[in-house]
């Protein structure tokens, strides 16, 4: 069954166009995950689903009801966990919980959410007293206080150390696991990559690709490159005959390759065969971010893109 | 309604936390009060205030202050900080409506001034000897309208300031401007006649609150072209209605 459903979106502010053309289905017990560079429409995009945003043109549909005329019946079924929003700094966990599972109609018990979340010493600890990672889950655990088929996690582990960003992951896992649709607002890739089943890659207000990971970075890495060095003489030609072959560079005895299909063992199979030893083998493994760059044309903010020595 | 009764619980937990305005709104004006009442001078019957003591005269002014404080600097305080935090966005994705957050800071800044006011007449009552109001009806009336129409004002600067930072300076400046015409600077009885009648005009109508508690301080403080004291009544009721139409006209969510 489809839990979302958005289709030939359209906003703008003024002159701005802040989405232009955005379509992509959510199927239920997804965790769908949306990427894309700064300014791309991601905000807008949930915002509007979240029915804080009215769409100039276009439609919504979460659970088959409409974020602005089924307003008050999406907002008992759809839980957000917003970026940039708060809580009174005094006010305490338990009180927040309390607090935001009397506005649902059916909503779980809140103390089981504390265990979920990790949280069950920190009830009676105000706001302000804690750290990013317990804000963070005191976040998440509000928006699922209302028992929502629909999650919306907007930037979910920004300003979270390392260990505390792996917690939610497998967090939200576990959400998962309960039943819930995911909709993950991101600009981590490894957190996308990780965490989600499909990804939408938006980018200048449209979709620019949707996908599993996996099928994103196989799609974006259609070239890929083999590095390698040899001490034995070797003739070029044993590599450029291979089919998988498009092209081959030597630099000072490095040589890289360059190709398609299955190029690792295309190249590994003729070394062998002509008796070759190759050190330093390395494959430029594409990851995600990788197919970012080639959907986007753009980096996904100050990283390296890497290069994993193959094993 | 259950959402609106556990906001109103939290709501008034977060005010009881926030030790600055429990002191300076709930308990400073018994405190003033008492404080110049230690002062025998103000204690002595005189004749310009009709042989009134001067802190007969003054108690309604200590009881403006806690209603100021709280309606002007207080509230609008709060909902700046909620909305520049996102809180009221944050709200506006479920099913309570952040209206609700507005009805329940109001229903909070309204019990804590009854509670600041019950405080203030009770030990002026027992430590000064001062009557508590003759005529209780029209006192609660003249003080819940006149309340009304300070947090009006309040709620027009929640509306339109951008910052928490906005929000207390314009707080300030009405505090002060307020507190003026509340005769916390120049004791209403000193007033020249034309500034006492402007005063009519002026939340929380401090003469209706003064005839109300006192007919013999209300005489003293009257003027000969001042409003009668529903007239005042009326007058703040109005600007009650007016401001608040002009802070729901102006208020922004985010």
């Amino acid at each position: 069954m489809t839990a979302l459903e958005v289709r030939n979106l359209h906003k703008r502010y003024g002159t701005h166009v802040a989405i232009d053309d955005v379509s992509f289905t959510v199927e239920e017990g997804e965790i769908f995950g949306i990427i894309g560079p700064n300014g791309a429409g991601k905000t807008t995009t949930v915002e509007s689903i979240a029915g804080l945003r009215t769409p100039d043109s276009g439609s919504i549909s979460v659970l088959g009801l409409d974020p602005i005329k089924d307003r008050a019946e999406v907002r008992e079924r759809l839980g957000v966990q917003l970026q940039e929003s708060s809580f009174p700094d005094a006010i305490k966990v338990a009180e927040a919980l309390e607090l935001y599972s009397s506005f649902y109609r059916d909503a779980v018990d809140w103390r089981e959410l504390l265990d979920l979340l990790g949280l069950a010493d920190k009830r009676n600890t105000q706001y302000k007293a804690l750290s990013g990672g317990q804000k963070q889950r005191l976040s998440i655990a509000l928006a699922l206080v209302g028992n929502p088929k629909v999650a919306i996690l907007d930037e979910l582990t920004t300003g979270l150390d390392p260990q505390a960003r792996r917690d939610t992951w497998s967090l939200i896992e576990r959400v998962r696991d309960t039943g819930v649709t995911i909709l993950l607002v991101t600009h981590f890739m490894d957190e996308a990559e990780r965490l989600s089943d499909r990804i939408a890659v938006i980018d200048g207000g449209r979709v620019a690709a949707v996908d599993t990971p996996a099928g994103l970075i196989a799609r974006a890495s259609a070239v890929q490159q083999v590095r390698f060095r040899v001490r034995e003489p070797l003739d070029r030609s044993v590599l450029t005959e291979l089919s998988d072959v498009t092209g081959v560079e030597i630099t000072e005895g490095r040589w890289l390759v360059t190709g398609s299909g299955q190029l690792l063992s295309s190249v590994a199979g003729a070394l062998a065969r002509a008796q070759v030893v190759a050190e330093d083998l390395r494959v430029d493994q594409r990851n995600l971010e990788d197919a970012f760059v080639a959907f986007t044309g753009r980096a996904p903010e100050s990283k390296e893109p890497s290069e994993r020595k193959a094993d | 309604m259950h959402a609106l009764r556990e906001m109103v619980k939290v709501e008034t937990k977060l005010f009881l936390r926030d030790s600055a305005t429990v002191i300076f709104g709930v308990l400073f004006p018994a405190g003033l009060l008492l404080g110049l009442g230690a002062i025998p001078a103000l204690r002595e019957p005189s004749p310009e205030t009709g042989g009134l003591r001067s802190i007969d005269v003054w108690a309604p002014t200590a009881l403006v202050f806690g209603m100021v404080m709280i309606a002007v600097q207080h509230v609008p305080a709060v909902i700046a900080t909620y909305r520049e935090r996102g809180i009221l966005r944050r709200l506006s994705t479920t099913p309570a409506h952040p209206r609700n957050v507005l009805l329940a800071q109001m229903i909070v800044a309204l019990a804590s001034v009854v509670v600041s006011a019950a405080l203030m007449i009770f030990l002026a009552w027992a430590v000064l000897d001062i009557a508590p109001p003759e005529r209780p009806l029209e006192f609660v009336v003249a003080f819940v309208v006149g309340f009304a129409a300070l947090l009006g004002l309040g709620m027009i600067s929640a509306a339109v300031v951008r910052t928490s930072g906005a929000a207390n300076q314009i707080g300030t400046l009405l505090f002060v401007a307020l507190m003026f015409f509340g005769g916390a600077f120049l004791p209403r009885v000193l007033m020249p006649d034309l500034l006492r009648e402007v005063g009519d005009f002026i939340p929380p109508g401090l003469q209706a609150l003064t005839a109300a508690w006192s007919a013999e301080a209300g005489e003293v403080t009257a003027t000969a072209g001042g409003q009668s004291f529903w007239l005042q009544i009326a007058i703040m009721a109005g600007i009650a209605v007016i401001a608040s139409a002009i802070a729901a006209k102006l208020f922004r969510w985010e």
